[in-house]
């Protein structure tokens, strides 16, 4: 379990490493973000999709994909969905983008008086006329 | 905490909320069923590490040092409007899955305990976890077709709730019941949230 950034020398893949869980081959084996945390109603949004040839090396395709599906404010949950990838990798690629400056994240508020009456009431509203 | 980008490079965005609602309960008493009936469901992977919990249950032949499992959960996202949304998230079934629980409980506004009167004691688990941790709960009733019906109150009684714990008979493939049993947790957390203001 390695939280750095796999350089161009794989060097965790040695005769000891056995076989790599597929999903995690796209985060060079990494299972933690290298930053945030990314609850699953965190709001993902990107900034400028990718121009070719703005990047050396290029970017790998999921960044591409995550940035082309976070154009909109979308959640870590719908996210990994859309990506069809486990929530855990979807994390770690997060956390290259949000080390890159390519994305922002929106922490769902925490607080003890949240959410107050006005948006409960929103709710139970929106609820009744589904 | 937001980070990232600037507000310039965001285009001063309106970001959404979402809410956080648990659908819990013992395993097969109907959670996915209740979030596909009040909203479009979608499968999620967790590829989760696994914790000593897991250990002998997964044949990890060959993948030492990578010990990880997949756990589908399903989710559902029902928008209030456009500021507004509110996101289901059936917990894994089985105790193994624990591990899960705490990341999905993490600032939820609250949790539905769907319980099967034939199989009562398979929510205790649910119902202490929430109740430990202090996070409202309903207890959703699934009136399965031709399970033998017990009253609120007998239920109320069987798993020794608080009184102000709000019990609902419902049936989970109901888009309009399941919608009467949102609404109940929805009021719960007002009405406990009123009383703890009250208190201060």
């Amino acid at each position: 379990m390695r939280s750095d950034a796999p350089g161009h020398h794989h060097d965790w893949l040695d005769d000891d490493a056995g076989p790599v869980v597929r999903p995690y081959t796209m985060t060079g084996g990494r299972v933690e973000p290298s930053a945030g945390r990314f609850d699953l109603v965190a709001y993902v949004v990107a900034g400028p999709p990718y121009e070719d040839g703005d990047d050396d090396p290029q970017p790998p395709p999921e960044h591409r994909a995550i940035i082309s599906l976070a154009q909109q404010p979308i959640t870590v949950a719908d996210l990994a969905a859309d990506l069809n990838l486990p929530v855990g990798v979807v994390r770690v690629l997060l956390g290259d983008l949000l080390g890159n400056g390519r994305i922002s994240m929106y922490d769902p508020p925490t607080s003890r008086q949240f959410p107050d009456d006005d948006i409960l009431k929103a709710v139970v509203n929106g609820l009744r006329a589904l | 905490m937001d980070s990232g980008l600037s507000d310039q490079e965001t285009g001063k965005r309106r970001i959404p909320l979402a809410l956080k609602i648990l659908i819990a309960g013992g395993f097969g008493v109907g959670k996915t069923t209740l979030v596909g009936a009040v909203s479009e469901i979608r499968p999620l992977q967790t590829e989760e590490v696994l914790t000593d919990a897991g250990a002998g249950t997964d044949d990890l032949y060959g993948v030492e040092g990578k010990q990880t499992t997949t756990v589908a959960m399903d989710f559902g996202r029902i928008t209030i409007n456009e500021d507004l949304q509110v996101y289901l998230f059936g917990t894994p079934g089985q105790d193994r899955f624990w591990f899960l629980w705490d990341e999905l409980a993490f600032g939820a506004l609250g949790a539905v305990v769907l319980a099967d009167t034939r199989r009562l004691a398979d929510c205790f688990p649910s119902v202490d976890y929430f109740e430990r941790r202090g996070i409202p709960f309903v207890v959703g009733v699934n009136c399965f077709d031709g399970a033998k019906r017990f009253g609120v109150e007998a239920v109320r009684s069987a798993l020794d709730l608080d009184p102000d714990v709000p019990v609902v008979l419902c049936d989970a493939r109901n888009r309009q019941s399941g919608k009467v049993v949102l609404v109940a947790l929805v009021e719960h957390v007002a009405a406990r949230r009123a009383e703890r203001v009250a208190a201060t």
